[in-house]
Protein backbone atom coordinates (compact mmCIF):
# COMPACT_ATOMS: atom_id res chain seq x y z
CA UNK A 1 0.00 0.00 0.00
CA UNK A 2 3.12 2.31 -0.02
CA UNK A 3 2.06 4.08 -3.46
CA UNK A 4 -1.00 4.15 -4.11
CA UNK A 5 -1.51 5.64 -7.58
CA UNK A 6 -3.89 9.19 -6.53
CA UNK A 7 -7.23 8.08 -9.16
CA UNK A 8 -7.93 11.34 -10.46
CA UNK A 9 -11.76 11.51 -9.77
CA UNK A 10 -14.36 13.06 -11.77
CA UNK A 11 -15.51 16.15 -9.97
CA UNK A 12 -19.56 16.88 -9.60
CA UNK A 13 -20.67 19.57 -12.34
CA UNK A 14 -20.30 23.16 -10.08
CA UNK A 15 -22.42 25.62 -10.61
CA UNK A 16 -19.94 27.39 -13.06
CA UNK A 17 -19.49 25.03 -15.69
CA UNK A 18 -23.17 23.05 -15.26
CA UNK A 19 -25.75 24.30 -18.31
CA UNK A 20 -28.33 26.51 -16.82
CA UNK A 21 -31.97 24.74 -17.11
CA UNK A 22 -35.06 26.05 -16.46
CA UNK A 23 -35.87 23.82 -13.65
CA UNK A 24 -32.62 24.58 -11.75
CA UNK A 25 -33.31 27.94 -12.78
CA UNK A 26 -36.25 28.00 -10.68
CA UNK A 27 -34.40 26.15 -7.90
CA UNK A 28 -32.16 28.60 -6.96
CA UNK A 29 -34.17 31.20 -7.57
CA UNK A 30 -37.01 29.99 -5.31
CA UNK A 31 -34.03 30.48 -2.24
CA UNK A 32 -32.69 33.57 -3.57
CA UNK A 33 -35.96 35.05 -3.23
CA UNK A 34 -36.70 33.12 0.37
CA UNK A 35 -33.55 34.28 1.80
CA UNK A 36 -33.36 38.19 0.19
CA UNK A 37 -37.37 39.15 1.66
CA UNK A 38 -35.49 39.47 4.93
CA UNK A 39 -34.53 43.02 3.58
CA UNK A 40 -38.45 43.60 3.06
CA UNK A 41 -39.27 42.42 6.51
CA UNK A 42 -36.80 44.05 8.09
CA UNK A 43 -37.96 47.80 6.55
CA UNK A 44 -41.30 46.61 7.34
CA UNK A 45 -40.80 46.28 10.91
CA UNK A 46 -38.76 49.37 11.70
CA UNK A 47 -41.55 51.07 9.63
CA UNK A 48 -44.56 50.02 12.40
CA UNK A 49 -42.09 50.35 15.23
CA UNK A 50 -41.29 53.86 14.02
CA UNK A 51 -45.84 54.44 13.52
CA UNK A 52 -46.11 53.10 16.62
CA UNK A 53 -43.44 55.31 18.70
CA UNK A 54 -43.82 58.91 17.17
CA UNK A 55 -44.68 61.33 14.49
CA UNK A 56 -41.16 62.13 14.39
CA UNK A 57 -39.96 58.77 14.32
CA UNK A 58 -42.72 57.70 11.99
CA UNK A 59 -41.53 60.73 9.39
CA UNK A 60 -38.01 59.40 9.22
CA UNK A 61 -39.34 55.73 8.47
CA UNK A 62 -41.47 56.36 6.05
CA UNK A 63 -39.59 58.70 4.24
CA UNK A 64 -37.13 55.71 3.82
CA UNK A 65 -39.69 53.14 3.27
CA UNK A 66 -41.19 55.68 0.88
CA UNK A 67 -38.03 56.82 -1.22
CA UNK A 68 -36.98 55.23 -4.16
CA UNK A 69 -35.07 52.89 -2.26
CA UNK A 70 -37.98 51.98 -0.22
CA UNK A 71 -40.12 51.13 -3.59
CA UNK A 72 -37.27 49.33 -5.21
CA UNK A 73 -36.75 47.14 -2.06
CA UNK A 74 -40.65 46.68 -1.64
CA UNK A 75 -41.69 46.13 -5.39
CA UNK A 76 -39.03 43.88 -5.81
CA UNK A 77 -40.20 41.95 -2.74
CA UNK A 78 -43.30 42.03 -3.88
CA UNK A 79 -41.97 39.69 -7.31
CA UNK A 80 -40.17 38.01 -4.51
CA UNK A 81 -42.46 36.62 -1.86
CA UNK A 82 -44.90 35.92 -5.31
CA UNK A 83 -42.50 34.10 -6.81
CA UNK A 84 -41.53 32.25 -3.67
CA UNK A 85 -44.95 31.03 -2.99
CA UNK A 86 -45.81 29.95 -6.36
CA UNK A 87 -42.27 28.04 -6.10
CA UNK A 88 -42.93 26.02 -2.59
CA UNK A 89 -46.67 25.91 -3.96
CA UNK A 90 -44.99 24.05 -6.39
CA UNK A 91 -42.54 22.45 -3.95
CA UNK A 92 -45.91 20.80 -2.01
CA UNK A 93 -46.96 19.55 -5.47
CA UNK A 94 -43.27 17.87 -5.74
CA UNK A 95 -43.38 16.80 -2.12
CA UNK A 96 -47.06 14.88 -2.79
CA UNK A 97 -44.88 12.86 -5.40
CA UNK A 98 -46.59 14.83 -8.28
CA UNK A 99 -45.23 16.48 -11.40
CA UNK A 100 -41.57 15.06 -11.34
CA UNK A 101 -41.03 14.39 -15.34
CA UNK A 102 -39.08 16.65 -17.17
CA UNK A 103 -41.76 18.08 -19.22
CA UNK A 104 -44.28 18.92 -16.43
CA UNK A 105 -41.57 19.88 -14.08
CA UNK A 106 -40.24 22.64 -16.68
CA UNK A 107 -44.61 23.83 -17.04
CA UNK A 108 -44.57 24.23 -13.34
CA UNK A 109 -41.10 26.64 -13.93
CA UNK A 110 -42.56 28.64 -16.61
CA UNK A 111 -45.57 28.93 -14.40
CA UNK A 112 -44.07 29.99 -11.84
CA UNK A 113 -41.76 32.71 -13.57
CA UNK A 114 -45.27 33.98 -15.31
CA UNK A 115 -47.48 33.61 -12.96
CA UNK A 116 -45.30 35.45 -10.05
CA UNK A 117 -45.21 38.69 -12.01
CA UNK A 118 -48.75 38.68 -13.16
CA UNK A 119 -49.44 38.41 -9.23
CA UNK A 120 -47.07 41.36 -8.57
CA UNK A 121 -48.52 43.54 -10.80
CA UNK A 122 -51.88 43.01 -9.90
CA UNK A 123 -50.91 43.56 -6.37
CA UNK A 124 -49.06 46.96 -6.79
CA UNK A 125 -52.04 47.43 -8.92
CA UNK A 126 -54.80 46.64 -6.00
CA UNK A 127 -52.75 48.65 -3.25
CA UNK A 128 -50.90 51.79 -4.86
CA UNK B 1 -25.23 -11.68 13.05
CA UNK B 2 -26.29 -8.54 14.35
CA UNK B 3 -29.61 -8.31 15.35
CA UNK B 4 -30.41 -4.83 13.59
CA UNK B 5 -33.00 -3.76 11.44
CA UNK B 6 -32.85 -2.10 8.20
CA UNK B 7 -34.47 1.28 9.74
CA UNK B 8 -31.86 1.05 13.09
CA UNK B 9 -28.87 1.17 10.53
CA UNK B 10 -30.26 4.15 8.73
CA UNK B 11 -31.65 6.14 11.64
CA UNK B 12 -29.08 9.12 12.09
CA UNK B 13 -27.60 8.29 8.89
CA UNK B 14 -29.00 11.52 6.50
CA UNK B 15 -27.27 14.57 5.70
CA UNK B 16 -28.83 16.50 8.90
CA UNK B 17 -28.56 13.48 11.33
CA UNK B 18 -32.19 14.78 12.50
CA UNK B 19 -34.57 12.61 10.14
CA UNK B 20 -37.64 14.72 8.74
CA UNK B 21 -38.59 17.10 11.67
CA UNK B 22 -36.97 19.80 10.03
CA UNK B 23 -38.47 19.44 6.07
CA UNK B 24 -41.84 18.53 7.95
CA UNK B 25 -41.72 22.13 9.73
CA UNK B 26 -41.07 23.93 6.30
CA UNK B 27 -44.18 21.82 5.37
CA UNK B 28 -46.70 23.28 8.08
CA UNK B 29 -45.68 26.89 8.06
CA UNK B 30 -45.62 27.07 4.08
CA UNK B 31 -49.15 25.71 4.38
CA UNK B 32 -49.59 28.32 7.17
CA UNK B 33 -47.86 31.31 5.24
CA UNK B 34 -50.24 30.13 1.70
CA UNK B 35 -53.04 31.05 3.53
CA UNK B 36 -51.80 34.15 5.46
CA UNK B 37 -49.50 36.09 2.66
CA UNK B 38 -51.91 36.95 -0.16
CA UNK B 39 -54.24 38.83 2.94
CA UNK B 40 -51.36 40.52 4.78
CA UNK B 41 -49.91 41.88 1.27
CA UNK B 42 -53.25 43.64 0.83
CA UNK B 43 -53.12 45.25 4.02
CA UNK B 44 -49.52 45.95 4.31
CA UNK B 45 -49.77 47.21 0.87
CA UNK B 46 -52.85 49.50 1.48
CA UNK B 47 -50.98 51.22 4.30
CA UNK B 48 -47.81 51.62 2.93
CA UNK B 49 -47.18 55.60 1.80
CA UNK B 50 -50.27 56.79 3.91
CA UNK B 51 -49.91 58.99 6.90
CA UNK B 52 -49.06 57.99 10.56
CA UNK B 53 -52.95 58.04 11.93
CA UNK B 54 -54.22 56.00 9.25
CA UNK B 55 -51.58 53.46 9.36
CA UNK B 56 -52.35 53.19 13.46
CA UNK B 57 -55.36 53.04 12.64
CA UNK B 58 -54.98 50.42 10.49
CA UNK B 59 -52.92 47.91 13.07
CA UNK B 60 -55.09 48.52 15.65
CA UNK B 61 -58.17 46.87 14.33
CA UNK B 62 -57.66 43.10 15.29
CA UNK B 63 -58.07 41.61 11.38
CA UNK B 64 -54.74 43.36 10.56
CA UNK B 65 -53.14 43.26 13.84
CA UNK B 66 -53.58 39.51 14.46
CA UNK B 67 -52.44 39.00 11.13
CA UNK B 68 -49.44 40.93 11.10
CA UNK B 69 -48.74 38.96 14.18
CA UNK B 70 -49.15 35.70 12.70
CA UNK B 71 -46.81 36.55 9.50
CA UNK B 72 -44.30 37.77 12.31
CA UNK B 73 -44.07 34.93 14.10
CA UNK B 74 -45.02 32.13 11.20
CA UNK B 75 -43.32 33.91 8.24
CA UNK B 76 -40.18 34.37 10.50
CA UNK B 77 -39.94 30.63 11.71
CA UNK B 78 -40.10 29.69 8.25
CA UNK B 79 -37.24 32.12 7.38
CA UNK B 80 -34.80 30.84 10.40
CA UNK B 81 -35.35 27.48 8.95
CA UNK B 82 -35.09 28.28 5.35
CA UNK B 83 -32.16 30.06 6.15
CA UNK B 84 -30.97 27.32 7.82
CA UNK B 85 -30.69 25.12 5.23
CA UNK B 86 -29.04 28.00 3.03
CA UNK B 87 -26.18 27.78 5.36
CA UNK B 88 -25.79 24.07 6.39
CA UNK B 89 -25.07 24.02 2.52
CA UNK B 90 -22.52 26.65 2.13
CA UNK B 91 -21.00 27.09 5.25
CA UNK B 92 -18.97 24.77 7.84
CA UNK B 93 -17.34 24.70 11.30
CA UNK B 94 -17.58 28.42 12.92
CA UNK B 95 -18.82 30.56 10.18
CA UNK B 96 -21.61 28.37 9.93
CA UNK B 97 -22.44 28.15 13.64
CA UNK B 98 -21.74 31.91 13.95
CA UNK B 99 -24.58 32.39 10.47
CA UNK B 100 -26.74 29.91 12.27
CA UNK B 101 -27.12 31.67 15.54
CA UNK B 102 -27.11 35.45 13.75
CA UNK B 103 -29.96 34.23 11.64
CA UNK B 104 -31.98 33.03 14.58
CA UNK B 105 -31.14 36.14 16.73
CA UNK B 106 -32.23 38.08 13.52
CA UNK B 107 -35.13 36.51 13.43
CA UNK B 108 -35.95 36.60 16.89
CA UNK B 109 -35.57 40.29 17.00
CA UNK B 110 -37.55 41.34 14.20
CA UNK B 111 -40.52 39.20 15.81
CA UNK B 112 -40.49 40.91 19.35
CA UNK B 113 -40.10 44.36 17.54
CA UNK B 114 -43.27 43.57 15.43
CA UNK B 115 -44.92 42.33 18.48
CA UNK B 116 -43.99 45.40 20.31
CA UNK B 117 -45.07 47.93 17.82
CA UNK B 118 -48.47 46.39 17.25
CA UNK B 119 -49.35 45.72 21.12
CA UNK B 120 -48.53 49.69 21.10
CA UNK B 121 -50.77 50.57 18.49
CA UNK B 122 -53.18 48.30 19.98
CA UNK B 123 -53.20 49.86 23.61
Amino acid sequence: MADVKRVERPLSPHLQIYRKQLTSVTSILTRITGNALIVAAVLAVWWLLAAATSPEYFATANAVATSWFGDLVFAGSAWAVWYHYLAGLRHLYFDAGKGLDIETAQKLGWGNIIGSVVLTVITILLVQ
Amino acid sequence: MRYLTARKRAEGKGASHTGTEHHWQMTVSAVALAFLVPSWLYVFGKALGQSQEVVVATFARPFPAILTALILVVGMRHFAKGATMMIEDYARGTARKMALIGVYSLSAVIVATGLFALIKIAL
